[in-house]
């Protein structure tokens, strides 16, 4: 028995680094630190939809081939296309994303990653008003207040509040696990807690952080740290929060306005917003105004709904309004375990973080022009690479059809929706478990993702078959070098 | 490959060559007596300017800020694109260049190697991966160490040896250059955002202050005797009468200095000469920075002038980044990193009009023209923060030549302009002057012993400029001298030809230089510091450091420290 120490999970944006997988024969038998989530991913990732064998549609059915023909295939569909598409890349390396990006370029096509389709609001707003934030760790050693909006965190980042937020212990900041627990058990039946606490905690063994070497002076004692939880539903999130706001659907930045104007003391005259008591919200509004330092977490359940965009500006701007009076942040909570990666590489490269269009020979960027959900429902591509990612699930039906109408290639270790329509599909590796690369978690705090099994046999992680194809495309276009 | 630069005005201070006409020899990378003329490449010098390539001593080219600002200013690259050709990669500017362009773009002003000053040691991964993006020049980068909790505590305990093991430790792990320090004290106040007033206000829950982080970083430079100084970004950086501060951090380590030798070197100082109460009665401090400093030796500046433009801040001074915020209305970013510093960005535009903006340009300005050797200040815009690294042959201008400098004051604010002492300065710097000023005496305070000159053994990085200093008068002439320092006729780095006529003619990678810090124990990597590690970063330490992968081209230089 062998154990891989410090491996980082390559499933949410959380990107915990404390995983310890457990080898026997050189395969994984057990996984130590690591969520319901996490664990399944290292010990179900070699499930039967993986796809062990490049796969080309000829006469309308797949038919296996060697990794060079498909390779070679791949080439020609790119580098005969005038406007091509190359989509995902939030599901793998940044190494990946690099050389993806080299390939977009010299194909003069179009390269954009999923915030286009989760955070792509985030980020317009961003770019309108900037944004004040920190790393997670911050969050641990100082905030006294944790706001979660349009997230929950217990079920889509299952770990983050135990090691950045309310449950972890931090520098300024006792952990306040044990006096939710107190609180759940009167709330809830004993044997439902105890489900629930094992699932998150109990796992692994139970770890009250030790105290800091250099026992800190008593004053740095703060006040207890407090949690909202802001949601159009009353999630697991919720049910241990010390604030929870129920907002009627769409009516975020009503809220979000309300709560502005609270804080710089101006009164509301009606009773309720957003199907919430302003008295409430006075409260409510108090805390952030009386916090140290608090943090604002949303998710997807304010970017995509309602004003999405408006929403995030106004959140924003709540978070700097909050700064006259106090320290206040507000992070993304990003989904894909390096869409935040995909972000970053793409923007130190071209300057813009998503939907980059090369065909004019430099980076343009114009998200509901050069987005790639825009351009199939305009109908405009004319063929497309889809990595780690299956917008065929998750799309519009129509960009649906143009992604199938037109040449599609594949790279995917699974069988997914996208997949079946294409006509090239390359299978490859797991990055973070059969192949090594780099991850950036969603505080944009880089770290590496390790190699702890061989791939399947002629298996190729997702950097090294992009490479092949532009080191092919390049044949083709009579371009010599690397 | 051998080159033979044939003919050339050679300016070399290091090895006192003043604009004599000669040859330089290339082989292998490096300058050489001679090589044989009939097989080598020979670049016809004749009638142009040969000198060492560019260093830049600070500008912000990669990392987690630099990247940052990139993706807040779409708006700033949709108006500056650089397609691609069949031998470079494509990319955008204008104030915050994408890598590639970053790269390609100092290379054609002939500079070859670049320092990023501030670096997050969490983050140093995508610091590394920037820079290796970043093609052509050699850089180094400086890990942010002035409000790191480990320093700090040791400090502020006395342990200095022990703060100097970890010093030791995190700029070897994080593949760092130098010690940096910014607005020491004041960004883990931030933490709370608080800032710190003076050298002497005690941190919040650290007791220690910005005086004694100082002092202290400067011994620990100094017992592992670092090729730089430690790199200082004063308190107060950006407040009215903050030259007193500026003062007084170049004072709190005068007695650390031995043999004449620079112990500081305070950086874009530009930003914390001002004197008067508040905006309104703002103005220079540059006379008195410049008389503090023509009496002494134990420190190095940089201008960090300011360009009339629109451009990008970006600091690890997150309070400064608010207060600038707070003036400008402009969008706003702030990024602090636990346990280490913080960060902010804000765009700005450097307004000819604008009181405060008129002074500023005229501060950096009066520092170089005052300060009277020429190895003691160094030209930086502080790139972006005062202006874009691209401006640097339009400061050249203004060093040369007074008229150049009354062309632009007659336009700038007449309030400005009439308090300033620069109308009245007539110094105009040669060109032997302007080659210590942009790299020989920037080489030399990085202690980059095969940089900035052309003896034998030295790197083989040139810079060729298409202009005749016998037939130019840069006084009069100084749009020429100004076009000839814009587009470099040939640069040369590692002995090859990457640029000619002011365009890129060969992709190469560059190297990234880093320590590799001998100390006789270093310190252990127990269960007890992996424990508090754990504590102190939400990261494990098996995941901390940089390995060597993350740079294109590897360039450890050894240091044994005396402990
Ligand atoms: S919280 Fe996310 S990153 Fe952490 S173990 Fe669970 S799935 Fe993996
Ligand atoms: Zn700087």
């Amino acid at each position: 028995m062998e154990i891989v120490k410090a491996v980082t999970c390559p499933v949410c944006g959380s990107l915990c680094d404390d995983i310890e997988v457990v080898m026997e024969n050189g395969k994984i038998v057990d996984v130590r630190n690591a969520c319901a989530a996490g664990a399944a991913k290292f010990l179900n990732y070699n499930c039967e939809h993986r796809i062990l064998k490049p796969l080309i549609r000829k006469n309308g059915e797949f038919v296996e081939v060697s990794l060079d023909e498909a390779i070679r295939k791949a080439a020609e569909i790119l580098a005969n296309a005038s406007y091509p598409i190359l989509y995902g890349w939030s599901s793998t390396s940044c190494e990946a994303v690099r050389v993806g990006l080299e390939l977009a370029e010299e194909i003069g096509g179009v390269i954009d990653n999923t915030s286009t389709v989760c955070h792509g609001p985030s980020i317009l707003s961003i770019q309108d008003v900037g944004i004040p934030s920190c790393t997670l760790g911050q969050i641990r050693h100082r905030a006294d207040l944790v706001v979660y909006w349009g997230s929950n965190p217990w079920s889509a980042h299952p770990r983050h509040i135990e090691r950045y937020t309310a449950f972890s212990e931090g520098r300024f900041q006792k952990s306040t696990w044990r006096r939710y627990l107190a609180k759940i058990r009167a709330l809830i039946a004993k044997k439902k807690l105890e489900r629930a606490f094992k699932r998150i905690f109990f796992k692994r063994e139970i770890s009250v952080p030790p105290h800091l070497r250099y026992e800190p002076p008593p004053f740095l004692e703060r006040k207890e740290r407090k949690l909202i939880v802001i949601d159009v539903r009353r999630t697991k999130s919720a049910e241990i929060a010390d604030y929870f706001i129920k907002v009627e659907p769409g009516k975020d930045y009503e809220l979000l306005q309300a709560l502005r104007m609270l804080i710089r003391d101006q009164e509301i005259e009606t009773d309720k917003v957003a199907g919430v008591p302003v008295e409430y919200l006075e409260e409510v509004a108090d805390v952030m105004v009386n916090c140290d330092f608090g943090i604002l977490f949303f998710g997807v359940g304010l970017t995509m709904s309602g004003a999405k965009m408006r929403n995030i500006d106004a959140a924003i701007c709540l978070t700097r309004d909050l700064n006259m009076r106090t320290k206040f942040v507000i992070m993304p909570m990003r989904g894909h375990f390096n869409v935040t990666g995909a972000n970053v590489v793409s923007t130190w490269q071209t300057g813009y973080p998503f939907a980059v269009d090369f065909s004019l020979g430099y980076p343009r960027y114009n998200p509901g022009e050069t987005s790639v959900v825009d351009i199939l429902l305009r109908g405009e591509s004319d063929a497309s690479l889809i990595i780690a990612s299956d917008p065929a699930s998750s799309f519009p039906k129509k960009a649906v059809e143009h992604l199938a109408k037109t040449p599609l290639i594949v790279i995917d270790p699974h069988m997914n929706v996208t997949a079946q329509i294409a006509d090239v599909v390359i299978p490859s590796a797991f990055v973070g478990i059969e192949a090594e690369g780099t991850a950036y978690r969603m505080d944009h705090v880089p770290l590496p993702l390790k190699k702890i099994v061989e791939p399947p046999e002629g298996i190729l992680p997702d950097e090294e078959i992009v490479r092949r194809i532009l080191v092919e495309v390049r044949r083709l276009k009579g371009i010599g070098g690397s | 490959m051998e080159i033979l630069i044939k003919n050339g005005f050679v300016f070399d201070p290091i090895n006192h060559i003043n604009g004599e006409r000669m040859d330089i020899a290339i082989r292998n990378g490096k300058i050489v007596d001679s090589v044989d003329e009939s097989s080598a490449k020979v670049i016809n010098a004749s009638g142009m300017i040969v000198m060492p390539g560019g260093v830049d001593i600070h500008a912000h080219i990669a990392g987690s800020e630099v990247n940052a600002g990139r993706l807040l200013r779409p708006e700033d690259h949709a108006k500056d694109v650089e397609p691609k050709t069949p031998i470079t990669r494509s990319g955008v500017g204008y104030s915050i260049p994408s890598t590639f362009t970053t790269g390609y773009r100092y290379s054609r002003m002939g500079y070859t190697t670049v320092m990023n000053p501030s670096m997050p040691p969490l983050e140093a991964k995508h610091t590394h991966e920037e820079l290796s993006d970043t093609p052509i020049i050699d850089k180094a980068t400086f890990p942010l160490l002035g409000d790191w909790w480990f320093a700090l505590e040791y400090l502020s305990r006395g342990q200095i040896e022990e703060c100097a093991k970890h010093i030791a430790w995190m700029i070897t792990s994080t593949k760092g250059y130098a010690i940096k320090i910014v607005n020491p004290g004041g960004l883990e106040s931030w933490g709370f955002g608080k800032n710190v007033e003076s050298l002497d206000t005690e941190v919040p829950y650290f007791n220690i202050t910005p005086r004694e982080i100082i002092r202290g970083l400067c011994k620990v430079n100094k017992m592992l005797n670092l090729p730089h100084t430690i790199h200082v970004h004063t308190n107060n950086l950006g407040k009215p009468g903050n030259f007193a501060t500026c003062l007084e951090t170049m004072k709190c380590v005068e007695d650390l200095a031995v043999d004449e030798k620079p112990v500081i070197h305070i950086t874009h100082c530009q930003f914390c000469a001002f004197k008067g109460e508040d905006w309104r009665t703002m103005s220079s401090g540059a006379e008195e920075i410049a008389k503090y400093v023509n009496n002494r030796s134990h420190v190095t500046l940089d201008m960090g002038q300011v360009i009339f433009t629109d451009t990008t801040t970006m600091t690890a001074d997150g309070p400064f980044q608010y207060t600038l915020y707070e003036l400008s209305g402009n969008k706003w970013v702030n990024h602090d990193v636990e346990t280490e510093t913080s960060s902010g960005i804000v765009p700005f535009h450097y307004r000819r009009k604008s009181y405060v903006h008129a002074v500023q340009w005229t501060i950096g300005l009066e520092l170089a023209l005052l300060i009277k050797d020429t190895w003691k200040i160094y030209m930086t815009t502080d790139h972006p923060n005062g202006g874009p690294f691209t401006s640097y042959p339009r400061i050249i201008a203004w060093l040369m030549s007074s008229q150049a400098r009354k062309e632009t004051l007659k336009k700038v604010n007449p309030r400005a302009r009439s308090k300033s002492l620069l109308p009245t300065i007539d110094r105009e710097l040669d060109f032997y002057e302007i080659a210590i000023m942009t790299r020989v005496g920037q080489a030399k305070a990085l202690g980059l012993k095969e940089k900035g000159h052309l003896g034998v053994g030295a790197d083989a990085d040139v810079a060729i400029y298409k202009i005749n200093p016998e037939l130019t008068d840069p006084s009069k002439d100084y749009k020429l001298v100004r076009k000839a320092f814009e587009r470099a006729a040939y640069t040369i780095k590692s002995g090859e030809i990457v640029v000619k006529d002011g365009e890129v003619v060969k992709h190469v990678e560059g190297a990234t230089i880093w320590l590799k810090i001998k100390t006789s124990s270093p310190i252990e990597v127990s269960e007890d510091i992996k424990r508090r590690f754990r504590e102190y970063w939400t990261v494990e330490y098996e995941n901390y450091p940089v390995s060597e992968k993350y740079l294109a081209i590897s360039n450890p230089k050894e240091v044994e420290a005396s402990i």
